[in-house]
């Protein structure tokens, strides 16, 4: 029992250490401006909504949701329509160069997003890209790709062969067995690596900003704004930090179990 | 599972080939045109060869960066990794507070970068953070935008609130894995909870654990934003990384040879250790 007790204290003090800022990030959206420079209350004393009405009746602040909402959603869509026959590939043949292939495939994930911004920058303005949507999400594509590769070939892998066996015997073609039996038994992974993508795609910031200008802007660098010539609307900066943080919290409610087998990249 | 060897697979890997090669192959084919030139603008460039690449391996900008990119990785690593293990070890196993605990860890992860960087900035400010206002208060003398050692400090902070859970995460899900058999052996044994986590759980965590650490050093070998946020790179460079004295190069300066130098550079060093990432999980697999 006496082991426990410290188990438990441990874990109180490690979740205060994590839950602390965001409690003050949380306090100071609901403060003005004067209150958050004037005083430190743990709790705000004049209670406003005003940070969050500004932001939800300005279209310029919530369409950089919007913004951030589309190039996810499309990053996702785009990359488990190709990295779902990529990883199964993976998982089920030997062919020339697959070592090589998934290697590379991982440096992709670790590349610096730095080292690509230039040349990202120029190849999508030459295109005929620059400040879309779709540039984001194919440049998040970049290491969301291999992310998804590796997950689901982890996923894939857990499902017997035999099951494939069994399907082409019984005279499915691949497409249809593909899509009408596969696709359902790995749907937890699926799932997962969903998450994941929406994860990764939903934090970075670098390579989004750079891409967009006007258009697509996504709400990390709209938050940037609040630093006008009266100095830093901290009270709108905190406001805007809670807004991006919620979705985050809804979606990993559903994946709690698997999480940690996503961010191990399949490996656990 | 036994493999077949069936090089119509390709078929199947050929879109994820295009794809990431039209976000890799090419960008990373334009820095290396921009490294071997010099150029003026859009119509006048010169040939230069390896030139650029000389002058920035003797250039302090990137040897300051680079050891100090280092130094950080390192003690990043030396704190979230035992810090990790410890919360994993922390984590309830089982009932309700098990998936409670387990959600809240994982909060951190999933918050955007420069919110990050955001909310430590307002935390840690002395006049308007509850952070920096306590350490000022307890006598000791704290600014992160002024002082080079507390901005240094409150990155590695931030990087530590962060990141930790990751590790924390990979090793619960780690600990879950080893059979109750095992522990009821050494409690039979009467093994001390010591010698349970040095001989049971540990070797246990090896595996997930050769993924976490070389996830976090990957990752806080190209980190960018939060100290972006935080301090911009300052005071002076004291918190200027690799990644930030890039970008400032290339996009505030517009040198591009040497950005793509450095770029070639930072890519390389990214690439050994990737390499031996993949062959140390490979070994691992071939273990198993």
């Amino acid at each position: 029992m006496q082991i426990n007790k410290r188990k438990t204290l441990g874990m109180t003090a490690y979740l205060l250490f994590l839950l602390v800022p965001i409690y003050w990030l949380l306090n100071m959206s609901f403060k003005k401006n004067d209150e958050i420079l004037g005083t430190l209350t743990l709790w705000p004393n004049n209670f406003t909504f005003d940070n969050y009405i500004t932001i939800f009746s300005d279209p310029s602040w919530y369409m950089g949701y919007v913004n951030s909402m589309i190039y996810v959603s499309m990053n996702m869509v785009i990359t488990l329509i190709v990295a779902l026959p990529a990883a199964y590939a993976f998982s089920r043949y030997k062919f020339v160069g697959d070592k090589h292939l998934f290697f590379w495939l991982l440096t992709n994930r670790m590349a610096p997003p730095a080292v690509f911004l230039l040349p990202f920058f120029q190849l999508y303005s030459s295109v005929g890209l620059f400040d879309t949507h779709i540039a984001v999400a194919l440049a998040h594509c970049l290491f969301t790709v291999p992310l998804a590769v590796w997950i689901l070939e982890g996923f894939i892998s857990g499902v017997p062969r035999e099951v494939d066996e069994t399907a082409f015997i019984d005279g499915y073609s691949f497409q249809r067995f593909f899509i009408r039996i596969f696709l359902p038994m790995i749907s937890s992974g699926i799932g997962v690596t969903a998450f994941f993508c929406f994860m990764f795609s939903w934090v970075e910031l670098l390579l989004a900003k750079t891409l967009t200008s006007v258009e697509a802007k996504p709400i990390a660098a709209i938050m940037t704004r609040t630093v006008g010539a009266a100095g830093i609307d901290w009270g709108l900066l905190a406001a805007a930090g809670i807004l991006t943080i919620i979705p985050g919290i809804l979606v990993i409610y559903f994946v709690r179990n698997h999480v940690a087998k996503g961010f191990a990249l399949g490996r656990v | 599972m036994k493999k077949i060897t069936n090089n119509k697979a390709w078929f199947l890997v050929l879109p994820v080939f295009l794809l990431v090669a039209f976000s890799a192959i090419i960008p990373i084919m334009t820095v290396v045109n921009y490294s071997v030139q010099d150029i003026f603008d859009q119509n006048t460039s010169y040939f230069v060869g390896a030139e650029w690449y000389r002058e920035m391996l003797r250039s302090p900008r990137l040897l300051d960066s680079l050891l100090r990119q280092f130094s950080y990785s390192f003690s990043v690593l030396l704190i979230e990794v035992p810090l990790g293990i410890a919360v994993a070890l922390m984590m309830p196993a089982k009932g309700r507070m098990a998936s409670v605990s387990l959600i809240l860890v994982a909060i951190p992860l999933l918050i955007p970068w420069n919110v990050v960087g955001t909310i430590w900035q307002t935390f840690s400010r002395a006049d308007i953070g509850l952070f920096g206002w306590a350490v000022n208060a307890i006598g000791i003398d704290y600014n992160y935008s002024s002082n080079a050692s507390d901005a240094w400090f409150t990155v590695l902070l931030m990087d530590v609130w962060h990141w930790t859970s990751l590790i924390a995460l990979l090793c619960y899900s780690g600990l879950r894995a080893i059979p109750e058999a095992f522990y009821q052996a050494a409690r039979i044994d009467r093994a001390s909870s010591w010698a349970i986590f040095r001989y049971i759980q540990l070797p246990r965590l090896k595996s997930v654990l050769v993924i976490g650490v070389l996830l976090r050093f990957m990752d806080s070998f190209m980190i960018y934003t939060e100290p972006f946020v935080l301090t911009g790179g300052g005071p002076g460079n004291s918190t200027t990384f690799l990644s930030q004295a890039l970008t400032k190069m290339a996009i505030g300066q517009f040198d591009l040879g040497p950005a793509a130098a450095f770029s070639l550079i930072y890519y390389l060093i990214v690439l050994l250790v990737c390499y031996l990432f993949f062959t140390v999980i490979n070994l691992q697999d071939k273990a198993k």
